[in-house]
């Protein structure tokens, strides 16, 4: 049992983690469902009553309940790797993107899964912690009830199911993630 | 308990982007700056098999488990909503970092801050549900 805790607690490959993903999404669907992440964001608007004042959060959010709790085991699941199958929390990143965070003002990038500077809340009385934590997350629950769907609505289930407006969606995706990536970073990490 | 299968799912996703990585801020970055096929792979994977079982469902009108027949509903046609909307969402993707599965995982994580990211989420599609009407889709 120790041997196999030992080896699935080594950094997963992309070959291993791809296929899993599918067949989560696969499961979802053969359990009459589909996988969509994002919308749970849109049911918790509405469970806590913003569809008294506006239709789009006026819908049975009961029946989305399957998602919250499947949202509820992303957070077990976190908690299981966290505490059993990482034994050690370094990212395997490129050296080129180790240098280019280095150059970015980052101090030993990689050692942790996010930027601890950043990801504190201390952070969020600076403005670069602000800009990336508030008004990154509002951008991304305004973005993706706009374009209908987040990584896994478009970018997974809907490339599977070879749907174009996915593919627009995720050509979006990237041109945003690039200037983010590019342009916005690069400034705010001269503040 | 019929929520039971999904919380199960939950965990295998949730650990499979923990250990995999892609809840990791550097990874979405490194993906961004195209320095490492990772991230590329995983969804390009994913992706493929997809095609390939959804085929399969389509062709062979596989039922879902309750014996149900499986519809999956295709997407209206639009350019601004899905470019627009996918553009606004890959600034936020690139800034926290984290898609909304990994803020979930992260949380799992002991990343307790990410609770402030999924609250401003939240009041993002909140904000989008009150302008709807006045976007252009």
């Amino acid at each position: 049992m120790n041997e196999v805790i030992a080896f699935i607690s080594q950094p997963w490959p992309w070959y291993v983690a791809g296929p899993i993903i599918s067949l989560v999404m696969i499961s979802l669907i053969l359990f009459g469902n589909s996988f969509g992440i994002s919308a749970n964001l849109r049911t918790m608007c509405s469970i806590v009553g913003a569809g008294k004042n506006c239709e789009f959060f006026d819908f049975n959010w009961k029946s989305q309940i399957w998602n919250l709790v499947f949202a509820l085991g992303l957070v077990i699941g976190g908690v299981i790797a966290h505490l059993y199958l990482t034994p050690s929390t370094e990212v395997n990143l490129s050296a080129q993107t180790i240098e280019d965070l280095k150059a970015l003002g980052i101090e030993q990038p990689g050692t942790h899964l996010v930027p601890m500077d950043v990801f504190s809340w201390q952070s969020l009385f600076t403005v670069r912690g602000f800009i990336i934590l508030v008004v990154g997350g509002f951008l991304i629950g305004f973005g993706t009830r706009y374009a209908g769907g987040c990584t896994s609505g478009h970018a997974i289930s809907g490339l599977s199911d070879l749907q174009l407006p996915s593919l627009i969606a995720v050509i979006g995706f990237f041109i945003g993630g690039l200037l983010v990536t590019y342009l916005v970073l690069p400034f705010l990490y001269t503040l | 308990m019929k929520f039971l299968r999904y919380i199960v799912i939950g965990i295998v996703f949730g650990i499979t982007l923990a250990k995999a990585e892609v809840v990791s801020w550097y990874r979405i970055y490194e993906m961004f700056k195209f320095e490492s096929f990772h991230m590329y792979g995983i969804i390009g994977s994913a992706v493929v098999i997809g095609i390939v079982a959804i085929q399969i469902i389509k062709r062979f009108k596989i039922k879902s488990i309750d014996g149900q027949p499986i519809h999956i509903h295709p997407k209206q046609f639009s350019i601004p909503r899905y470019l627009i909307g996918g553009i606004v969402f890959g600034l936020g993707w690139a800034m926290t970092g984290a898609c909304p599965g990994p803020m979930f995982i992260l949380l799992g994580n002991g990343v307790g801050v990410i609770l402030v990211v999924i609250g401003a989420a939240v009041l993002g599609t909140y904000t989008y549900g009150r302008l709807r009407n006045k976007l252009p889709h």
